[in-house]
């Protein structure tokens, strides 16, 4: 195997710290393990790579404790508990599967951090399913492209560089002509969606709590009704009109939308009417919705959950089996209606996403730069899956899943190795 | 340590054995011809009276990757009507359509199945296929690769590259994907559903390309071929579902000039035009052709009465069946510029004309090929219905009686279509050995499966002879896999973790400067992450990869 004790420089290293899981970045090391993004980077994965090697050690109660005495302390707040929680759920697909291992044998209910967002996705395909892509068709594919409600770039820095404003593609088109439009959102950074040459996207604005009747009424227009009104929420009639009929003549339009952004209420019937206007579109030409996300291993979690249990996240093994509940088992219900008796919580991605407040036993399996406002009852500092120990992580679309790979030496353990180790002392 | 087996009924048709009875020893795992002198015996289980098998393998199930957890995480309801609690031994999940992986395998194993691969391996979604499948116990697994839409493979043949370099993709495939064959469906379609064709027949060009399903077909059989891949192309047909699409499939059969060729859930490809309401049996058609053709083999993809799902790769055809869906939702995906995938609900009617009549096809295509090697027993789980329901196919095939009690209850208008009732084959037991073990290990290539000769791994299944087929299959006194016990009066005993079976077929790795050059400039991804490595597979200490050889088929050793 390498060895990571040298200074050295690595291609094609995957950055997990958004959902498009970029592999093309080159990330130098020096001989103390500190990283620094040479190629390809974008100011998220600088910040996640830059973070300097640590390994403090485990807590217990704020004392410094060995590993074996933060596990079995751990494995004591657990075995007392009813009902607990496993939340925050960042980590890749090795992590998550020892977290639904030990989900089963301790009885516990299992949230990600961002599911918030990510419920709205699956209420949907719940409820309706739903016709969507994955970014390599982006890139090859899409003439014209609606982004709803979100700037894409804030979350996800390279969208437009990697699927949209790509030079090659492969089906003889000429990528700078392609089509952007904002639909929703007031005060969105659109400079991303300026084409090569300088073209500007077509913005159409109108406030969040406006969204839902803006998109009930472009699929209204789609579904051939005649709308009464001259505007909704801001927008000319005439406009949206003309969008619909752009949609229509488009030989493979994309409509993106990030979940997470979508942020008032009942923003799955929004989600909906998007994903069904979607299926109205492929009556007579090609059309795609692109769910955005995947953030903090998002996708790992629910896809590790869906298999082995069913069910996506929000699914609680209190009676045994598992039960799943977009509502009843959301972090936030769970804790406020006292149901659940403990909390883990897992962050290995991310240091600044920390549990939120609780008077429960808290046992915190945290990024090694975390730093909490609340000492937990344990905290367990756990390595970095593609930087200090591998993994495999799922992409924003949900398909593709990409191996990370560890890029120095650390004294860390994995999340799989402490939760194991956790499982067996129960 | 050394099991014996004694005074079972022994069913082994890749040795010719039908029926006899006779001790089997199995040492660490392996069978043996008979204890070293004076070695002594560490289990002995009489079998006086009861039927042995190889366990039984499932040649075309779907258990694994996106479309699978696609059509998980769409029937949450499907899942509440059947939790599976934790036991001391198994872990929890849910059962009946798509069953979470854990009890997929513990489920599988309780019948008396020691494998079973799934068929739709997409490259660029190979690494959750056998993550999913890595996390289903006891069975060994493997996969074919699908290759046929994906836009390489079709430049190629629009440049018009020559065999060898197709040859070579594939097998880089097979090795990326770790794979067991390639899988094609609907032929270049998929593709063409993404420039927005809605049909595609055998002759008729992919708009962009403008290459068509039969050339796709002929150079990627050719390739498994000569590469020496045990398992034949395995073929989606074009047009699944469309009355007439009998014809496209007798022409896919004539097509590809003697190479062989698996033909999957053929049922779905044997329909007529005939009749009041134009659909119509293509069945006696379809066998006819098999029986005439020595290179071609299917399995069914029987459907049975009740509520599933259909999992494809065929977006085109998926899309154009959403209409039926039950419960109304439904996925379709454009995928990665390699593939598709259509998940559509789907509750089959016994009352309902069409499905009647598919049922009844299906039990025509098995009841009138001749050869049990060439055709083999599937639902296409959880396509035509899930694989818990084979014990009741099983029932179908050997008790007439049973067969024309259904047909009986069924749709009177499909019964007058169909000559099911005129049928009176019931498979024999050996012929049931031949089409879920030695024909199944044989197609698929695993030279050490599907028997029980010496050498062979101890995977072996126990029933109580029965005269209720459906009652025997559904629970074995004993299943051992590896050698060791895992299933004892139908549940699960022991707790193991199968292999991944891939083969490795040679190629020269000069292809990979254009497979790189390729996903460098059009792809998000680079080529080597698109590798499945062995340690994807054995991560955390419970798979392992067992490359099964590329010489052709296994000869008999009797």
């Amino acid at each position: 195997m390498e060895t990571f004790a040298q200074a050295g420089t690595m291609d094609s290293v995957t950055c997990p710290f958004c959902g498009l899981l970029c592999d093309d970045l080159s990330v130098e090391r020096d001989v103390a393990g500190n990283l620094n993004v040479a190629k390809n980077g974008c100011h998220k994965s600088i910040t996640f790579f830059s973070r300097a090697p640590q390994a403090p050690s485990p807590r217990v109660d704020g004392r410094t404790v060995e590993l074996k005495d933060a596990v079995a302390k751990a494995a004591k707040i657990l075995g007392n508990a009813r009902h607990p929680l496993i939340a925050g759920l960042g980590t890749e697909v090795q992590g998550m599967r020892a977290v639904m291992s030990l989900a089963d044998k301790a009885g516990a209910a299992l949230d990600h951090m961002n599911s918030n967002g990510f419920m709205r996705n699956i209420q949907v395909v719940q409820n309706s399913g739903w016709q969507i892509c994955t970014l390599t068709e982006v890139r090859n594919r899409v003439d014209l492209l609606v982004i709803v409600g979100t700037d894409v770039v804030s979350l996800f820095p390279r969208f437009f560089e990697r699927v949209v404003w790509n030079r090659d593609s492969m089906f003889d088109q000429n990528t700078s002509a392609r089509e952007v439009v904002y639909l929703g959102g007031r005060g969105i950074d659109t400079s991303a969606g300026v084409a090569p040459d300088g073209r500007k996207p077509d913005v159409l604005p109108c406030d969040p709590e406006h969204m839902p009747d803006v998109m009930a009424a472009l699929r209204a227009l789609l579904a051939g009704k005649k709308l009464h009104a001259t505007e909704v929420g801001g927008i000319a009639v005439a406009e949206l009109e003309k969008l619909a009929q752009r949609l229509q003549t488009a030989k493979y339009s994309v409509i993106a939308w990030a979940a997470g952004a979508l942020n008032f209420p009942h923003a799955e019937l929004t989600v909906q009417n998007i994903t069904e206007l979607v299926k109205t579109l492929n009556k007579t030409t090609r059309s795609s919705g692109l769910p955005l996300g995947g953030n903090e291993g998002e996708m790992n979690a629910n896809q590790v959950s869906a298999w082995i249990s069913g069910y996506p996240v929000r699914t609680s093994y209190a009676r045994a089996y598992p039960e799943h509940d977009p509502y009843h088992f959301s972090t936030d219900h769970l804790l406020s209606s006292g149901e659940a008796d403990a909390m883990l919580w897992v962050s290995s991605f991310n240091p600044d996403r920390v549990p939120p407040k609780t008077d429960l036993p808290t046992v915190v399996f945290g990024h090694a730069h975390m730093k909490l406002e609340q000492e937990p009852a344990v905290f367990i500092p756990v390595g970095t899956p593609g930087a200090d120990h591998n993994g495999i992580m799922f992409r924003s679309d949900n398909v593709v899943s990409l191996p990370l790979d560890q890029l120095r030496d650390s004294a860390l353990p994995s999340l799989g190795e402490v939760l194991t180790a956790i499982e067996q002392a129960l | 340590m050394l099991i014996k087996l004694t005074g079972g009924t022994v069913y082994d048709p890749a040795h010719g054995i039908n029926g006899k009875v006779m001790d089997i020893y199995a040492r660490d795992g392996r069978i043996v011809e008979r204890p070293r002198d004076g070695e002594k015996i560490d289990q002995e289980y009489n079998l006086a009276g009861k039927v042995v098998m190889a366990g039984a393998i499932d040649m075309h199930t779907h258990i694994g990757g996106g479309k699978v957890n696609i059509a998980r995480t769409l029937l949450p309801e499907d899942h509440r009507g059947d939790p599976v609690p934790h036991s001391d031994l198994c872990r929890a999940g849910c059962g009946h359509a798509v069953p979470s992986t854990l009890t997929t395998g513990y489920r599988y194993a309780e019948m008396g199945y020691t494998a079973g691969f799934e068929p739709a391996v997409l490259p660029m979604n190979a690494r959750q296929a056998h993550l999913e499948m890595g996390d289903t116990p006891i069975i060994d697994k493997g996969g074919y690769a699908m290759l046929g839409s994906d836009d390489l493979l079709l430049r190629m043949m629009a440049a018009n590259k020559d065999q060898n370099a197709i040859n070579d993709y594939v097998a880089w495939t097979i090795h990326a994907s770790q794979a067991m064959g390639i899988k094609v469906v609907n032929a270049g379609g998929i593709s063409a559903f993404k420039f927005n064709q809605r049909m595609l027949d055998l002759d008729e060009q992919n708009a962009y390309y403008k290459v068509t399903p039969r050339e796709v077909l002929q150079r990627l059989s050719r390739a498994v071929h000569e590469l020496g891949v045990p398992h034949p192309l395995h073929v989606h047909g074009n047009n699944l579902g469309v009355p007439g699409n009998v014809e496209t499939t007798l022409n896919t059969i004539a097509g590809v000039e003697g190479y062989p060729l698996h033909l999957t859930h053929i049922q779905f490809h044997s329909y007529g035009t005939e009749g009041d309401r134009k659909f119509s049996s293509g069945a006696a058609r379809i066998a006819e052709a098999i029986n005439k053709n020595k290179n071609i083999s299917a399995d069914v993809g029987q459907i049975l009465f009740g509520q599933t799902v259909t999992a494809s790769g065929d977006n085109m055809s998926q899309f154009r069946n959403a209409g039926h869906a039950t419960p109304n939702k439904w996925v379709c995906m454009d995928i990665e510029c390699d593939a598709g995938c259509g998940v559509v609900p789907f509750k089959y009617k016994d009352q309902n004309f069409v499905n009647a009549l598919q049922w009844a096809i299906g039990l025509e295509i098995f009841l009138l090929v001749d050869d049990p090697w060439r055709i083999f027993l599937t639902t296409d789980h959880p396509n035509g219905a899930p694989f818990t329901s084979y014990p009741h196919l099983i029932k179908l095939l050997m008790d007439k009686t049973f067969r024309n009690e259904m047909l009986s209850r069924i749709s009177p208008d499909a019964q007058t279509m169909s000559t099911l009732a005129s049928i009176d084959r019931e498979y024999s037991l050996y012929e049931i050995a031949i089409m879920t073990r030695a024909g199944a290990a044989k197609l698929v290539g695993l030279h050490d499966r599907g028997h029980l000769g010496a050498g062979a791994a101890a995977d072996i299944t126990v029933y109580t002879d029965n005269a209720d087929r459906e009652k025997m299959f559904a629970k074995p006194d004993y299943v051992f896999k590896d050698g060791e016990l895992v299933v004892r009066d139908g549940s699960v005993v022991k707790v193991t973790w199968g292999a991944t079976h891939v083969v490795k077929p040679e190629f020269d790795r000069g292809i990979e400067k254009e497979i790189a050059k390729y996903f460098d400039t059009y792809h998000t991804v680079k080529m080597d992450h698109v590798k499945v490595t062995d340690q994807h597979i054995a991560d955390d200490g419970r798979g392992h990869v067992q490359v099964q050889a590329c010489e052709g088929r296994r000869e008999k050793t009797a």
